[in-house]
C-alpha cells in the first residue's frame, strides 16, 4: 500500500482519526506536563494539605484552581494525571523496545539458523507465553522487592518494569519474525546475497527485516497498549511505581481507599485516562491490522 | 502426530518446566529466606549460628542443598510459613477452593456468553447488534481487571448497596476439606462481583477470537460446499463452521487460562477474595518466603496441568491427531 | 421447454460485472462444457445456476429457471430443497471440499438425511453403496476416515460420490480434475462419463481444457471475459471455431494442431471485470479488430451451426 492511499484511508475512517487525535493530545499532555502542568505535584513547596480532597470544579465545593480536585495530599488531580501518563507511557514504550529488541533478535536466529537454536528458542517461547506475562511480572518483582526491600525497590521501579515486562514477552515478535524469515530465507535473493560474500547478519536485517516491518508496526500498536495496563496492574498491586513517582496504576491505587469514603475522583480520573489512553491506542492498533492485514502468526 | 508420542512429549515439556520453577523457587529461599529467623531469636551468637548452619546443612553446596529442597518439595514439604506457623503448602491448599470456584465461574460465564456472542457477530457482521457488541468488545478489552472490579463495586456496592462488596459470604465445609461457596446464596451473591470482574477481560477477548476464526471458517470451500449440499443453516454454522474454529480457540484459550490466574490476583485483591492470590500479595508484603515459594510452585503446577489438560482435548478434538491402532 | 434455462445471466461485484448476460440452456441428460481462461466467468457461472455468490458479488440481472422454477428468486429455504438434491455440484480443489474434522460418513449421511426423511442406518446404508459406485475401495471401512486419511484421488471420488446421494437431475462440475494428478485426471473423468450415462444425469462441466470437452460434452459454450461468445454442437466448434477467441484457442491445443506446426498463443491477456475495453472485449488482443468492434458489444448470434458473438464473423472466414 502507498503513504498515500494509506493516508486516504485513514482520513476516510473517522474512528481512526478520532483515535489518532486523542493519543496524539495524550502524548503532547504527557510529555509536556512540567510546562503545562498547572503545578508540579510533587515539588512540597507548589502543594498545601489546606487543598486536600476538593472535589473537581463542576462539584460544590470544587476550585477553579484544580479542575479535576485534589487528592489526599492537596496534590491537582489535573497535574498528578498528566504526570503519570508520561511514566506510564515510557514504561509502556520502553518495555516494548525491550520486546522488540529482544524478539527480533531470537527470532532472526531461529529463523535464519534452524536447527536446534530454533527449537530451543521457540521451545522457550511456548513455555513463556504458556505461563502469562502478567504472573511472570507479578513473581519477578515480587522476589525483587522481597530481596531489595521497599524503599531500595523504590528507586529501581522503572526500570524493573521495563524488563520484566520487555523480557516476558518477547516471543510475540520473534514468533512473527521467524515466520517471516522462513519464507523470506527461500527467496532467492537472500542466496544471492549469501553469495556476494555479505556476512549473515547484514543480509538478515538488510533484506529480511524490512519485509516483517508490516506486521511488527501492527504488533508494536498493541503491545504498547498491553504494556502499559500490564505496568498499571502491576503498579495497583503495589509491585510498580512509588508514590513519589507514580503512573496512572499507582494513581489509581492510592486513591482506591477513597473510594468508599466518598472521593471517587481521585481514582476516577487516573482510570478514565487510563482507559481512554488504551482504548485509542486499541482502536488505532485495530484498524491497523484490519487495513494492513499483515500475516500474523498464530497458534503455536 | 501419534498421541502417545505427544503425550510422552508432553509430559517432558512439562516436567522440566516443573523442575525450572523449582530451581526458581529454592533460589528465592537460599536468598530471602533465613530459615534461622525463625528458629532462633536476635540473641544467639554468631558461633552459634554457624553450627546451627552446619547442623541444617545451609551450608552445604548449592546443588546438595537444591536436591534436599526437591526431595522435600516432592513429598509435599515446602516449608513452613512464618506468619501463619504452618506448613506453607497447606496454607496455600486451604485457600485454593476459593480462588478454584471463581475461576470456574468466571469461565464458564466466559464460555458461555462468548461462543453464542462470538458466532452471532461473525453470521451476522453488518448487523446492529453485533456492531454494538464488537465495539462494546474493544472497550471492554481497554479497561483494566481492577477497573472493572474498583467500578462494579462503587456501582453495586457503594452506589445502589444490592451485592456485597469483599470476602467469600457463608461457605459450606464438604466432607473433604473443600470449603465452597456454592452451596449458599450469600456465598453467590459474594461471587457475581468478582467473577464478572474476572470474565470481564476474557470474554471480549474470546468474543473477537471467535468471531474472526468463525468468519474465516465461513469463507472456506467446505463450508460452500455444505451449502451447495442443501445442508440446513444450523448444520452448516455450527457442525461445519464452529467445529472448525474450536481448534484454534482451544488453543489460544489455552494460555489464557494461565492469564486468568494471575487476573485472579488483582481481583482478589480488590474484592479481598480469600484466595490463593490475595493470600500471595499478603505473603509478599510480610516476606513470607516460604508461602511466597509454595503459592509459586502450586501455581506452575496448576499451569503446567492446565496446559496439558487443554492440549490433551485440542488432540481430542482434531482429527488430524491420530490415536494408535487407528486405521491410516 | 428445457430442464435448466439461464437466460441473460448477470452477476455482478459493487460496480464490476463478472457475468454480463450469459445465456445457455441443458436439456435431461444432455452435457455442456463452459470452457475458458481462469477469470472469464465461468466458475461464477456454475455457482450462480444454484444461487450460491460469495459475498459481495450478487445476481444483478437475468434468470436462472430449472424445471419451470426461478431459482435466482427462489428464497435459501426452497433452493436447500433443490442444492445437494436435484442439482448436485462437484468442486475444483478435493483438498479444501471436504470438512477436515468430520468423518466421511458424517458429510455424506448429512446429504441424505437433509434431503430425504430416512434412518441413520438406511443413509449410511446409501452412503456406502455410492462410495461402492465410484469404485472407493472397501467402502464399508472408508465411510469412517477422516478426508486427511485419503489420497487426493479418493477424495474427489467421495465428492463425486456425495454428489450422487440423492440421484440428482444435474451436476455441476467445477474444474474437477484440475486439482489432481494427471494420470488420474483421464479415470475420475470417466468415472463421471459413465454416472451420468447410467443414470441419465445432465452435466454442466466447467473446464479450461478444450480437450476434456471435447471427449465428454455434446454441447460447448466458450466464454470470454463475463460472456459466452461461442456456443453450439461440440463438433462443430472444434472443427470449425468461428470466433477468433475460439481459433485461438484451438490453436494453442497440441492436439487440435496438425503435428509438427508451431501452437499458436492468443497474444495479450485477457481484462479483468474492473477493467474491461469498450465494445467486443476481445479486440485487444484480436487480429482482425476493427473499429467497429471497439463501438458496441457485438450481440451471440447463431451462424451456421453455431451463436457467436463477433460482427465480423461472416468476413474472416
Amino acid at each position: 500500500m502507498t503513504p498515500r492511499a494509506f493516508a486516504a484511508r485513514f482520513f476516510r475512517d473517522p474512528v481512526a482519526v478520532c483515535a489518532a487525535l486523542v493519543l496524539l493530545s495524550l502524548i503532547v499532555m504527557a510529555v509536556l506536563a512540567p510546562f503545562l502542568a498547572p503545578q508540579n505535584p510533587y515539588d512540597p513547596m507548589q502543594i498545601d494539605i489546606m487543598d486536600s480532597e476538593l472535589p473537581p470544579v463542576w462539584i460544590d465545593g470544587g476550585e477553579e484552581r484544580f479542575l479535576f480536585g485534589t487528592d489526599t495530599q492537596g496534590r491537582g488531580i489535573l497535574s498528578t494525571v498528566m504526570y503519570g501518563m508520561g511514566v506510564s507511557l515510557l514504561i509502556g514504550l520502553g518495555a516494548v523496545a525491550v520486546q522488540a529488541f529482544l524478539g527480533i533478535t531470537f527470532g532472526l536466529l531461529a529463523g535464519y539458523y534452524g536447527g536446534w537454536i530454533d527449537s530451543f528458542l521457540m521451545r522457550l517461547a511456548d513455555i513463556q507465553l504458556s505461563l502469562s506475562t502478567l504472573m511472570v511480572a507479578i513473581i519477578a518483582l515480587a522476589i525483587f522487592q522481597a530481596a531489595l526491600g521497599p524503599g531500595a525497590y523504590a528507586d529501581l521501579a522503572l526500570y524493573m518494569l521495563i524488563l520484566v515486562i520487555g523480557i516476558a514477552e518477547w516471543p510475540q515478535y520473534a514468533r512473527t519474525v521467524r515466520a517471516n524469515v522462513q519464507v523470506e530465507k527461500k527467496k532467492e535473493y537472500v542466496d544471492a546475497a549469501r553469495l556476494t560474500g555479505m556476512p549473515s547478519a547484514r543480509i538478515m536485517l538488510r533484506h529480511i527485516l524490512p519485509n516483517t516491518l508490516t506486521p511488527l508496526l501492527v504488533i508494536s500498536t498493541i503491545q504498547v497498549a498491553n504494556a502499559i495496563v500490564s505496568e498499571a496492574a502491576l503498579s495497583f498491586l503495589g509491585l510498580g511505581m512509588p508514590v513519589n513517582r507514580p503512573s496512572l496504576g499507582s494513581l489509581i491505587r492510592s486513591g482506591f481507599e477513597n473510594v468508599f469514603s466518598g472521593q471517587w475522583w481521585i481514582t476516577a480520573i487516573p482510570a478514565v485516562v487510563l482507559v481512554v489512553l488504551i482504548l485509542a491506542i486499541n482502536l488505532l492498533g485495530d484498524w491497523l491490522r484490519d487495513t494492513l492485514n499483515p500475516k500474523l502468526y498464530k497458534g503455536r | 502426530m501419534h498421541l502417545l508420542a505427544f503425550l510422552m512429549r508432553r509430559l517432558v515439556q512439562a516436567a522440566i518446566v516443573m523442575l525450572v520453577i523449582s530451581v526458581i523457587g529454592f533460589s528465592i529461599q537460599s536468598n530471602l529466606g533465613d530459615p534461622l529467623r525463625e528458629l532462633v531469636g536476635q540473641s544467639v551468637s554468631e558461633a552459634e549460628r554457624q553450627l546451627l548452619r552446619d547442623e541444617l546443612g545451609l551450608n552445604d553446596p548449592f546443588w546438595t542443598q537444591y536436591f534436599r529442597f526437591l526431595g522435600n518439595a516432592v513429598q509435599g514439604d515446602l516449608g513452613t510459613s512464618y506468619f501463619f506457623k504452618k506448613p506453607a503448602l497447606e496454607v496455600i491448599l486451604d485457600k485454593f477452593p476459593a480462588t478454584f470456584e471463581l475461576v470456574l465461574v468466571a469461565s464458564v460465564m466466559i464460555v458461555t456468553l462468548a461462543v453464542p456472542i462470538g458466532i452471532y457477530a461473525a453470521l451476522k457482521p453488518e448487523s446492529w447488534g453485533a456492531r454494538i457488541l464488537m465495539t462494546t468488545s474493544i472497550i471492554g478489552i481497554s479497561v483494566p481487571v481492577f477497573l472493572t472490579a474498583i467500578l462494579l463495586i462503587s456501582v453495586f456496592s457503594v452506589g445502589l448497596g444490592w451485592l456485597p462488596s469483599f470476602g467469600r459470604g457463608d461457605t459450606v465445609m464438604l466432607p473433604w476439606g473443600w470449603e465452597t461457596g456454592l452451596l449458599t446464596l450469600d456465598g453467590w451473591e459474594h461471587l457475581i462481583l468478582p467473577s464478572i470482574s474476572l470474565a470481564s477481560i476474557m470474554l471480549p477477548l474470546f468474543i473477537r477470537l471467535i468471531r474472526a476464526e468463525m468468519m474465516e471458517t465461513m469463507r472456506t470451500e467446505y463450508v460452500r460446499f455444505a451449502w451447495a449440499k442443501g445442508i440446513a443453516p444450523r448444520r452448516v454454522w455450527l457442525t461445519h463452521a464452529f467445529r472448525n474454529t474450536l481448534l484454534p480457540v482451544i488453543t489460544v484459550g489455552g494460555v489464557q487460562i494461565g492469564t486468568l490466574i494471575a487476573y485472579t490476583i488483582l481481583t482478589e485483591t480488590v474484592f479481598q477474595w480469600p484466595g490463593m492470590g490475595f493470600l500471595f500479595l499478603e505473603a509478599i508484603n510480610r516476606v513470607d518466603t516460604p508461602l511466597i515459594i509454595a503459592y509459586i510452585i502450586v501455581v506452575g503446577l496448576i499451569f503446567v496441568v492446565v496446559n496439558t489438560i487443554v492440549d490433551l482435548i485440542y488432540t481430542l478434538v482434531n482429527p488430524m491427531m491420530k490415536l494408535p491402532g487407528a486405521a491410516a | 421447454m428445457a430442464l435448466l434455462d439461464i437466460t441473460d445471466l448477470e452477476v455482478s461485484f459493487g460496480p464490476h460485472q463478472a457475468l454480463r448476460g450469459v445465456s445457455f440452456s441443458l436439456d435431461r441428460g444432455e452435457r455442456l462444457g463452459i470452457v475458458g481462461e481462469s477469470g472469464a466467468g465461468k466458475s461464477m457461472a456454475a455457482f450462480a445456476i444454484i444461487n450460491l455468490i460469495s459475498d459481495p458479488g450478487r445476481i444483478s440481472g437475468g434468470s436462472v429457471t430449472f424445471d419451470g422454477q426461478r431459482l435466482d428468486t427462489m428464497d435459501t429455504e426452497a433452493l436447500r430443497t433443490i442444492r445437494g438434491n436435484r442439482i448436485a455440484m462437484i468442486f475444483q480443489d478435493p483438498m479444501m471440499t471436504l470438512n477436515p474434522v468430520l468423518t466421511i460418513g458424517e458429510q455424506m449421511t448429512e446429504t441424505l438425511l437433509a434431503h430425504r426423511s430416512m434412518s441413520m442406518a438406511e443413509a449410511r446404508r446409501i452412503a456406502v453403496e455410492k462410495l461402492d459406485l465410484v469404485a472407493v475401495p472397501s467402502p464399508a471401512a472408508r465411510i469412517d476416515n477422516y478426508p486427511h486419511e485419503l489420497s487426493g484421488g479418493l477424495r474427489q471420488r467421495v465428492v463425486i460420490a456425495i454428489s450422487l446421494l440423492c440421484d440428482p437431475e444435474i451436476i455441476i462440475a467445477d474444474e474437477p480434475t484440475t486439482a489432481l494428478d494427471v494420470t488420474i485426471q483421464a479415470e475420475i473423468m470417466a468415472l463421471l462419463m459413465r454416472l451420468c450415462d447410467e443414470s441419465d444425469m445432465g452435466l454442466v462441466l466447467i473446464t479450461h481444457d478444450l480437450a476434456v470437452v471435447s471427449e465428454s460434452c455434446q454441447r460447448l459454450a466458450v466464454m470470454y471475459a463475463g460472456k459466452i461468445i461461442e456456443q453450439g454442437a461440440t463438433d462443430a466448434i472444434l472443427t470449425a471455431p468461428r470466433h477468433p477467441y475460439t481459433r485461438g484457442l484451438i490453436g494453442a491445443l497440441p492436439q487440435m494442431n496438425s503435428r509438427g506446426g508451431l501452437l499458436k498463443q492468443i497474444r495479450g491477456s485477457m481484462p479483468g471485470i474492473d477493467d474491461l475495453p469498450t465494445g467486443c472485449a476481445f479486440h485487444p488482443r484480436c487480429d482482425f479488430a476493427v473499429d467497429a468492434c471497439r463501438a458496441s458489444v457485438p450481440p451471440l448470434e447463431v451462424h451456421g451451426a453455431q451463436a457467436v458473438a463477433c460482427i465480423r464473423v461472416g468476413e474472416i472466414e
